[in-house]
């Protein structure tokens, strides 16, 4: 079990910024691996919008810049660029282990057609982007998504 | 500077260090065995092998080319994510494509002693400890050589210090491979080195279509498989999503319904580098490199060992300065680099304190006369670093002795420690001892050399000293007595009664041996000729040294001994009668016999010396051609081994034998035979044979200089030869 905090306030596109912390609420992720046997996997986890451009990181497992190429969706669309994950890199996550972030995310976020990826990979196994793609809404918390290589399953709770 | 480099990085990281060498020796062997299981490699292009797959598997995701030439495919079994290897002959899988985990459990280890990242910079530290090792030892090992042009010659020495030396030399290069290579992955983890050229920019714009045959992609079917690094599939349900190509020279985006390159990226130098690093240093893709490195990588746990132990030897025994310098009568200055020399320092301070004198133990660098303010003697025991250089407790002593006024009051004794297979014999002490001499010091005793830490050279020096001293005692440096056999005589030759100077041959059985005995290795150890029976006469526990006539294989061990006037242990021997016995050992000489090979061997030796080279003769069943010069007394009294001699020659084992008579009407020396047949002597050298000279110090320096005189107008140098183990002496 893996628990990273974070408090800055996920400031995504000047349209979503929010005010004021009144307007932002906690979401917690939480991330069961498989037993896939290898080294630590990497994970990003990135917000797109209803046309599927890349809206904003939220949270990076793994600190090793030159493997990121690896986490296809998000190294397309931000072209690896280490700006986009500064002050939100964690340590990669083990086979069988279990991944807590808490992130503040602006209220607009939900119920608007935003998506949450999350792209994997580990060393010497498949690459597996957009391994969870789920749409963020209020209804859809609570419940876990299964993953299809490296994830298990995933839920993200307010 | 760079022994004590050496030293500390070797003790501090021996046990990192070897810990990654294993595992680096054991994950060497995995590409080798991937190389020769996995299928046999096509040489086909791109797309007929992704069509291939596909149609054997139409889930296939992802197709990756490892640098050792397997293909991997990656795809879904249901919905289970499956990887296996592929036979490109026929797209079918053969097998699963995941890493053990052993294998994991070695890579972890190897690269980061399982502590992720902090474990990597730990590992990479141990890497960059080898890599100044491997410098600072490639120095050393000039230094030890006598210079960088004779690193290549055979290493010279004995016991753990050679074999350090020995291994080393093999395994540089490997090390330095292994440990460059290993920081420059390392910088490459890390983000130390400059950006790789990256995959391009994704397309903005696709043309949304959808559909096209993989087999048909033109830039695949330009693409050979032997450059592919992985070919990705694009994802089902996305029509903006391309195929992701990556090759050696870079990597790019294929229009998923178009089947056009719209995006590319060349790789760059880093990119390239890095690369030929890896397989380099992994083997993955150059089996036979990881191989190589990884046997290079065994030797890390010898040197490890060896290292330990010659700087074990050398600790210890530095102490045991029993009188203070101020108070002391006799000064014993030391001049060494491992420490042997400090052990026959503390025998020689012991001995000389049991006959009441206030002895002070100290390294030569703190030579001060005007302190001593009882001294009377002053011993100088120095060995000799590489080419003649002072070892580390000697340096500056040379100017210091020079600038240093003499004091009458105080004489001095000079005493070497070297090896004679090394160009510069006791180099360093011969020119302390000509030093002095030349400022007018007082010579106490003369300058004398032990050779190889003889115990027989030590005592010999001993007596003289006790000589000069007015006293009675023996240096007995040995600190265990060896484990000796009873060798009872078999038979005796006689020689030379008529000119009053005794010789014998003597022949000693074997030692019968029981079955037991045998399992249990309590055997005489095997002998050649050439190497040493060490005897311990009645009476003394110092034993002495003679050079064998015979090899074990010749079921009989024979020694050649002359009676000194006086002398304890040839005294005995001579008047020994078949039937009695002697204790004795035996000890190897392996840089005095003939090097393997047919390359002529010329056998040069004076008096009793020709015990050993009767010995090389008798061995040399192969007919190999040997030269004999050999000088004795007369022809009447002192033929030795006249009979064999003859018979050799004529069975061939000898070409030819020179006889030099010194006590005839026209006395002519083995030095003088050598000048007269120079020309033979010369071509014998030319065509790589080896000279091997037995025998007395003078007559060994009077070869020397005839050898020189013959040999140096043609460009041989007899420094080089002795460098290259083709000149080598056994001199007593």
């Amino acid at each position: 079990m893996r628990t990273k905090s974070m408090l800055a306030v996920l400031a995504i596109t000047t349209a979503l910024t929010v005010p004021s912390l009144a307007l932002a609420s906690q979401v917690t992720f939480t991330t069961n691996m498989r037993s896939f046997g290898g080294n630590g996997a990497y994970l990003a986890y990135y917000v797109t919008d209803g046309q599927g451009k890349y809206v904003g990181s939220l949270w990076m497992a793994g600190g090793k810049a030159r493997y990121y190429e690896h986490l296809n969706g998000w190294y397309r669309a931000t072209r690896g660029a280490t700006r986009e994950i500064n002050g939100i890199t964690g340590a990669s996550v083990g086979s069988g282990r279990t991944l807590k972030i808490t992130v503040d995310l602006a209220d607009t976020l939900f119920d608007a057609g935003y998506r949450l990826h999350i792209d994997s990979a580990a060393e010497d196994m498949q690459d597996s982007p957009n391994e969870v793609v789920v749409p963020l809404t209020s209804a859809g918390a609570g419940h876990a998504i299964k993953g299809s290589r490296y994830i298990a399953d995933f839920t993200y709770s307010r | 500077m760079i022994r004590s480099l050496h030293r500390w990085f070797g003790l501090i990281a021996a046990a990192l260090v070897t810990v990654i060498a294993m595992s680096g020796t054991a994950l060497s062997v995995f590409p080798a065995l991937e190389t020769l299981t996995m299928p046999a490699s096509q040489q086909i292009s791109v797309a007929e092998l992704a069509a291939r797959i596909q149609a054997a598997e139409p889930s296939v995701e992802q197709i990756r080319r490892a640098p050792t030439g397997r293909i991997t495919a990656y795809y879904f079994d249901g919905d289970q994510p499956v990887s296996s290897v592929i036979d490109p002959a026929t797209g079918r899988l053969v097998g699963s494509a995941n890493t053990t985990t052993f294998e994991r459990w070695l890579i972890n280890l190897h690269r980061s002693l399982f502590l992720n990242d902090t474990g990597r910079l730990v590992a990479a530290g141990g890497a960059a400890a080898l890599l100044t090792l491997a410098l600072s030892g490639l120095s050393l090992l000039a230094r030890r050589a006598g210079g960088w042009r004779l690193i290549l010659k055979p290493a010279k020495g004995t016991g753990d210090g050679r074999l350090h030396a020995v291994v080393s030399r093999l395994a540089l290069p490997g090390l330095l491979l292994s440990s460059l290579t290993a920081l420059w992955m390392t910088a490459a983890t890390f983000g130390y080195l400059p950006e790789g050229a990256g995959a391009p920019p994704f397309p903005a714009e696709v043309s949304g279509a959808t559909g096209v045959p993989v087999g048909t992609i033109s830039v695949l079917r330009r693409t050979s498989v032997d450059t592919l690094r992985s070919l990705r599939f694009p994802a089902a349900d996305n029509a903006t999503d391309t195929f992701t190509l990556k090759t050696d020279a870079g990597e790019g985006f294929i229009d998923q319904g178009t089947g056009a390159l719209i995006a590319w990226q060349g790789s760059n130098w880093v990119d390239r580098v890095t690369d030929f690093v890896v397989m380099l240093h992994t083997g993955r893709g150059m089996a036979w490199v990881g191989l190589l490195l990884g046997v290079c990588a065994l030797a890390i746990p010898i040197l490890s060992w060896t290292g330990l132990t010659v700087w074990f030897a050398g600790r210890g025994g530095k102490k045991g300065s029993s009188a203070s310098a101020r108070d002391a009568d006799t000064i014993v200055l030391v001049g060494s680099d491992g420490g042997t020399t400090w052990k026959f320092a503390e025998t020689l301070s012991k001995s000389l304190s049991v006959q009441g004198m206030r002895v002070h133990v100290g390294p030569m660098s703190a030579f001060e006369p005007a302190r001593w303010a009882r001294a009377r003697r002053l011993i100088l025991l120095t060995a000799t670093f590489g080419d003649g250089e002072a070892p580390a407790s000697a340096r500056g002593f040379l100017e210091r002795l020079r600038r240093t006024p003499v004091r009458q009051d105080l004489s001095l004794a000079v005493l070497g420690f070297g090896d004679r297979s090394f160009p510069s014999f006791c180099g360093f002490a011969a020119e302390v001892a000509r030093v002095a001499e030349e400022k007018g010091w007082n010579m106490l005793s003369p300058y004398d050399t032990v050779d190889r830490q003889s115990i027989q050279d030590f005592a010999r020096w001993g007596r003289n000293l006790a000589q000069a001293l007015g006293r009675s005692f023996e240096l007995n440096h040995l600190q265990t007595r060896p484990k000796t056999w009873d060798l009872s005589l078999a038979s005796r030759r006689d020689y030379g009664a008529s000119v009053e100077a005794t010789t014998v041959i003597l022949r000693f059985s074997l030692p019968k041996i029981s079955i037991r005995q045998r399992l249990t290795g309590k055997t005489l150890p095997r002998f050649e000729a050439g190497d040493l029976v060490g005897i311990l006469p009645q009476g003394s526990n110092v034993p002495r040294f003679y050079s064998l006539a015979s090899a074990s294989s010749d079921g009989f061990l024979e020694i050649c001994v002359r009676n000194q006037p006086g002398g304890l242990c040839s005294g005995q021997l001579t008047t020994l009668e078949p039937g009695q016995t002697v204790s004795a050992f035996v000890r190897a000489n392996p840089d005095f016999r003939p090097a393997r090979g047919r390359r002529p061997v010329i056998l040069i030796g004076a008096g009793t010396g020709i015990g050993p080279l009767a010995g090389f003769a008798r061995a040399n069943r192969a007919r190999r051609p040997m030269y004999l010069y050999f000088g004795t007394r007369h022809p009447a009294s002192d033929a030795f081994y006249a009979e064999e001699l003859s018979n050799w020659r004529t069975e061939g084992r000898l070409v030819d034998v020179v006889a030099a008579f010194s006590r005839t009407v026209n006395p002519t020396y083995v030095q003088d035979v050598l000048r007269n047949d120079g020309a033979r002597i010369r071509k014998l050298v030319a065509t790589g044979g080896q000279i091997l000279v037995c025998g007395g110090r003078e007559m060994a320096l009077g070869v020397a200089a005839a050898l020189s005189d013959i040999l140096t107008p043609h460009g041989v140098d007899l420094a080089i030869l002795k460098a290259e183990g083709r000149y080598a002496e056994d001199v007593y």
